[in-house]
């Protein structure tokens, strides 16, 4: 198929209804309106479903009911917007449906500003809500692979019974770029019979978060803490960029690994410096091992994180070295993005010992 | 043996968990009756609510969703979208409706979302033990308002029937009560015109039963009837609000 040039919040939306989406309830929030604008003009036409909530948490419950129901669904927003989701998604974990929710994370707190950022990280991987839950989170760095990490989300959505979060920023969802969009799919839906509305089933469904017994609310905690470990050993998703040998080690993921990339074909011409990246596309389950094993070999002086936060990703990456090599954290927040020179900057300080 | 009286099938043998007079089990009996009279309860979706009715969902025989506090209408407004053919139904206590989820009936409403809501209304949060709702009247005494509920202070009841009529969505909107025998066949009889109404696809309809908390009124079964019958009434009058 050949390559289209498509904004990172349309291709996105597409690349939804290609996998098979056709349930989408949303609420307007800069940078990610897109989504819903194009939901709202391509449902119609492929006998799907849009529809504008009254709130993000009406949304968000919408998707819980039509998850519940057996629909493939989902539903967009952005930070202070996720905030208001969390509600839905801890009760959707709670009830185990699979769902699919995309935040083009801003500058916060509170409203914040609306450029790119990356200070939900601790929200999106430490489950967001109230209780004990994960969520399977992608942190795709260009159009391409959110495109072709969609359908992938939805599938493991379906497979675990848990929601996914595509955590991208305001520069992945405003960003053009070329694109080749999957093919659409072909297979069908995987039967949900646990689901309210199914056909052929002998016991009601009941769809359901409340274990009011709370030997039996542990009981579903070790279950649900069950399925996050089999996510954990097999879902982890993992770039390495030129780790071998390298002198230091960034961990950065998302947008802002991109510009950590030319810093550091930039740092070995200017500085002399072999920069390796490591970089997680799952933020959880986290690249612990891949981090830890680069971080490790005897070429390396340190290691950094380097994030569009206050330092939120830095603390795996802290538990992934386990005190191994000296971590340290450099970022900017609130809507800035560090720059190359930036990045050189702070790389030269660590080479020079400052 | 002739068989002269059959407990509804729409109903589980979960023994219920309401407290003794609590007028809950009537308005369950009366859904669940409803539903299978007019021949759509198997393959029927209710959506419980957090509050005295939070474990709705062992009692409808029925496909059931458990939302969150004052969500069913934005949950049953998702399950409708996918299943537009099954009769969707929300059933949601006056903390959960007027309250919490104020948002989410109103713009139900307005959507003329092809549901049907049972609103149980006793002026009270009675799963929590007794604090003040949006519909306790005016000098009410609960928990959180001790010296009775003070209007300079917190105003004043929520008239949920009259707001939701004034939309366009809504296809029927009524008021009953469960207070005596005769109310009671009423209260059925607008159930059923209720959800006649979503299955003749017209648009949003919603039944307000005023229903009694003897325990967090601090009255006999009796006494609370009668209470209801001579406050909740005049506060909240009965009848057809809307009807497309």
């Amino acid at each position: 198929m050949a390559k289209v040039l498509m904004k990172g919040n349309e291709a996105i939306a597409e690349a939804a209804i290609l996998a098979g989406c056709r349930f989408f309830f949303g609420y307007p929030i800069t940078p990610q309106n897109q989504i819903p604008e194009y939901m709202s003009k391509r449902m119609p036409k492929v006998g799907g479903c849009f529809l504008q909530a009254e709130s993000e948490v009406s949304a968000i419950n919408m998707v819980y009911g039509a998850a519940g129901a057996g629909a493939r669904v989902m539903t967009s927003s952005s930070s202070p917007g996720i905030s208001l989701k969390q509600e839905g998604i801890s009760y959707a974990v709670g009830a185990e449906l699979p769902l699919v929710v995309v935040n083009m994370v801003r500058g916060g707190p509170g409203l914040g500003s609306i450029q790119p950022a990356q200070s939900d990280y601790f929200q999106a991987t430490r489950g967001g809500g109230h209780g004990d839950y994960r969520l399977i989170c992608f942190a795709p760095a260009n159009v391409q692979e959110a495109v072709d990490l969609m359908g992938k989300a939805f599938d493991l959505a379906d497979q675990y019974r848990n929601p996914v979060m595509m955590l991208g920023d305001g520069m992945l969802g405003q960003i053009m770029e070329p694109v080749e969009m999957p093919q659409p799919r072909k297979e069908a839906l995987p039967a949900k019979k646990w689901a309210a509305g199914q056909p052929g089933r002998s016991e009601r469904a009941i769809i359901n978060s409340l274990y009011i017994d709370p030997a039996a609310c542990e009981e579903h905690n070790n279950d649900l803490t069950k399925k996050y470990k089999v996510i954990e050993e097999n879902e982890v998703m993992v770039e390495n960029i030129d780790t071998e040998g390298a002198d230091i080690i960034v961990v950065a993921y998302g947008t802002m690994a991109r510009v950590c990339m030319r810093a550091a074909r930039e740092a070995k011409e200017k500085l002399g410096l072999k920069v390796g990246i490591v970089r997680p596309i799952t933020v959880w389950p986290y690249p612990y091992k891949a981090v830890y094993e680069a971080a490790v070999q005897p070429s390396v002086k340190a290691v950094v994180s380097i994030e569009m936060s206050c330092g939120q990703m830095v603390d795996d990456v802290r538990i992934a070295v386990n005190g191994a090599k000296p971590v340290s954290f450099y970022g900017r927040t609130g809507g800035v993005v560090p720059t190359v020179k930036d990045i050189l900057n702070y790389l030269s300080g660590i080479k020079e010992g400052k | 043996m002739a068989v002269v009286f059959q407990k509804t099938s729409m109903l589980t043998d979960a023994p219920f968990h309401y407290c003794p007079g609590c007028t809950h089990g009537i308005i369950h009996r009366l859904v669940a009756e409803v539903l299978d009279e007019l021949g759509v309860g198997e393959t029927a979706i209710g959506v419980a609510p957090v509050g005295c009715a939070v474990f709705a969902y062992n009692y409808f025989n029925c496909d059931m969703m458990e939302a969150a506090h004052g969500r069913a209408p934005a949950c049953a407004t998702g399950a409708k979208r996918v299943h537009p053919d099954k009769v969707v139904f929300t059933y949601q206590g006056d903390g959960d409706l007027a309250s919490i989820g104020a948002a989410e009936i109103v713009h139900a409403a307005a959507r003329g979302e092809k549901i049907t809501t049972i609103f149980v209304n006793n002026a009270i949060y009675g799963m929590t033990g007794g604090q003040m709702a949006p519909t306790s009247l005016p000098g009410q005494i609960t928990t959180t308002s001790p010296y009775g509920r003070n209007t300079e202070v917190c105003g004043f009841p929520v008239n949920m029937s009259e707001m939701l009529s004034q939309l366009n969505g809504p296809a029927y909107i009524e008021r009953v009560s469960v207070h005596d025998v005769k109310n009671v066949v009423r209260a059925k009889q607008a159930i059923k015109k209720a959800f006649q109404a979503q299955i003749d696809g017209k648009g949003f309809s919603m039944v307000e039963v005023l229903s009694t908390c003897p325990t967090n009124w601090g009255m006999t079964p009796q006494e609370a009837l009668k209470w209801l019958e001579e406050n909740m009434i005049p506060q909240f009058p009965l009848g057809v609000y809307k009807e497309v």
